[in-house]
């Protein structure tokens, strides 16, 4: 297997991919603290502080050079880019100021774009599509509610029906149900 | 009286209502009362939702901190999730004004309107800058001496620094501080800032990841000789938590270490009832916690 690290590489790779991820992310970052994306240098700081690194195949280091070089299809079809827990350690430990963590959330929006929503996570968005909660209420815990003086149902959305349904409006304004309802 | 619109998330009022109750009646013995924001929804989710659209997860955000700003008070939360979510959306939201347009343009489909007008702090915030390590001390009527604890941050409470302006995220003080002003002793152990493995849809794609992560966790409390762990957090709660038996039924673990969260805590120091603070409503028994208090 011949090292990715040629030069050759970048010149095959897709070389807006980098200003792909940038734009992403700049739809609500600074686009200067996404651009940040640029300043790396491979140092490793990141991978090194990593707990989920430690256990699992994630490498942090190893999804910014796929990203550099522009390695679009591996970068964003990486099953362990969903390693990440977003602790931020290697964003506050980057000597580079690099803005890793939301760069790597930048980069999972691409993924779901592109198809790769995991179905347990498909699930949890149906939850919020009926509910408004991702984790709803159910009878044992209204229960212990009731017990400690609580009112039985929350007045979250769970009670106010009419909130419900402004939340599922705005889901469906945005697109997100589209988004993560379609069918490739 | 101050209030604070307390924002309650998922976890804190459908998995853990104790902490409701223990934040509110801790809270209130220091003069802060806590209204409910009612038709607030999840935050949504930093980690989960975040990651699959930032645009959709900051609107939802700018609604719910809508709701609290109709009410004229600052946000609190009993959740590193929310309180990422909420701080951030209102932090991202104040410092740039074309993202308030573009929000706005959003949320008048439903009629409201984000002006920034508010605050967001952590539930943990209020207890050390508004209420004071010295005041909650002169409150405790039993004091938890002999109580080893092992705090737990988890991560969003403090990272990213630069956004959350706690200053350094790597070797905090706060929550240590809260539990020694309740006379109990907070034990040092091997990689403290550790995050809970929950975070970031971990839990619900690879659950295993996540658990191997908080059974390190485990291991290093137990190590300490801890005889609780404490969180701020109640999805870092519900993951050490429920985390154990998960652990204990998948992985033939024998994990039980009481899982207490802060206001709960203070609660007992402050004379309340275990019962009453939802401390017999964990997956993990907390009675061994409880014969040790004095």
């Amino acid at each position: 297997m011949p090292s990715i690290l040629k030069r050759q590489t970048i010149r095959e790779g897709e070389k807006d991919f980098v200003n792909e991820v940038i734009e992403q992310g700049s739809k609500i970052f600074p686009k200067d603290d996404m651009a940040t994306l640029r300043a790396c240098i491979q140092c490793g700081t990141c991978t090194g502080s990593c707990p989920s690194g430690r256990r699992t195949a994630w490498r942090i280091r190893q999804i910014f050079l796929k990203t550099l070089t522009g390695q679009r299809k591996d970068a964003l079809a990486a099953e362990d880019l969903w390693n990440c827990t977003t602790c931020y350690t290697c964003q506050e430990r980057c000597p580079r100021k690099v803005k890793t963590t939301d760069i790597v959330r930048a980069l999972r929006n691409l993924s779901v774009r592109e198809g790769y929503l995991r179905q347990d996570h498909a699930k949890v968005c149906q939850l919020v599509f009926k509910h408004g909660h991702a984790v709803p209420i159910n009878d044992d815990v209204k229960a212990v509610r009731k017990r400690l003086g609580l009112s039985e149902v929350p007045p979250t959305v769970h009670q106010y029906l009419e909130a419900l349904k402004e939340v599922i409006d705005l889901l469906d304004a945005t697109g997100f149900r589209s988004l993560v309802e379609r069918k490739e | 009286m101050r209030d604070y619109a307390y924002f309650l998330g998922c976890i804190t009022p459908n998995r853990y209502p104790g902490i409701e109750v223990a934040t509110k009646r801790s809270l209130k013995e220091f003069e802060i009362n806590l209204l409910d924001v009612n038709g607030a929804s999840c935050c949504p989710a930093p980690g989960v939702f975040g990651s699959f659209d930032l645009w959709t997860w900051l609107v939802v955000a700018a609604r719910n901190i809508v709701i609290a700003e109709e009410m004229n008070a600052d946000i609190t939360t009993t959740c590193n999730g929310c309180y990422a979510t909420l701080q951030e959306a209102n932090y991202l939201l104040k410092n740039s004004a074309n993202l308030k347009n573009r929000v706005n343009e959003s949320l008048a489909k439903i009629g409201k309107q984000y002006r920034g007008s508010l605050e967001v702090k952590h539930v943990i915030e209020l207890l050390s800058d508004q209420v004071g390590f010295e005041r909650v001390e002169k409150n405790v009527k039993r004091p938890l001496r002999g109580i080893k604890a092992a705090a737990h941050y988890g991560c969003h409470f403090l990272k990213p620094s630069e956004t959350r302006m706690h200053g350094s995220a790597e070797r905090p003080t706060v929550l240590d501080n809260l539990v020694r002003s309740l006379g109990a002793e907070s034990v040092d152990y091997r990689d403290k800032g550790l995050c809970c493995g929950a975070g970031g849809g971990v839990r619900s794609a690879n659950l295993e990841v996540a658990l191997d992560m908080t059974a390190e966790k485990l291991d290093n409390m137990i190590e300490a000789g801890a005889d609780c762990l404490v969180t701020p957090c109640a999805f870092c709660h519900l993951q050490l938590d429920r985390g154990q038996v998960e652990l204990n039924e998948k992985y033939g673990r024998r994990y039980q270490m009481p899982v207490v969260f802060m206001t709960q805590l203070m609660g007992l120091a402050l004379g309340m009832d275990a019962r009453e603070l939802g401390l017999y409503d964990n997956a993990i028994p907390t009675e061994s916690l409880l014969k040790k208090i004095p």
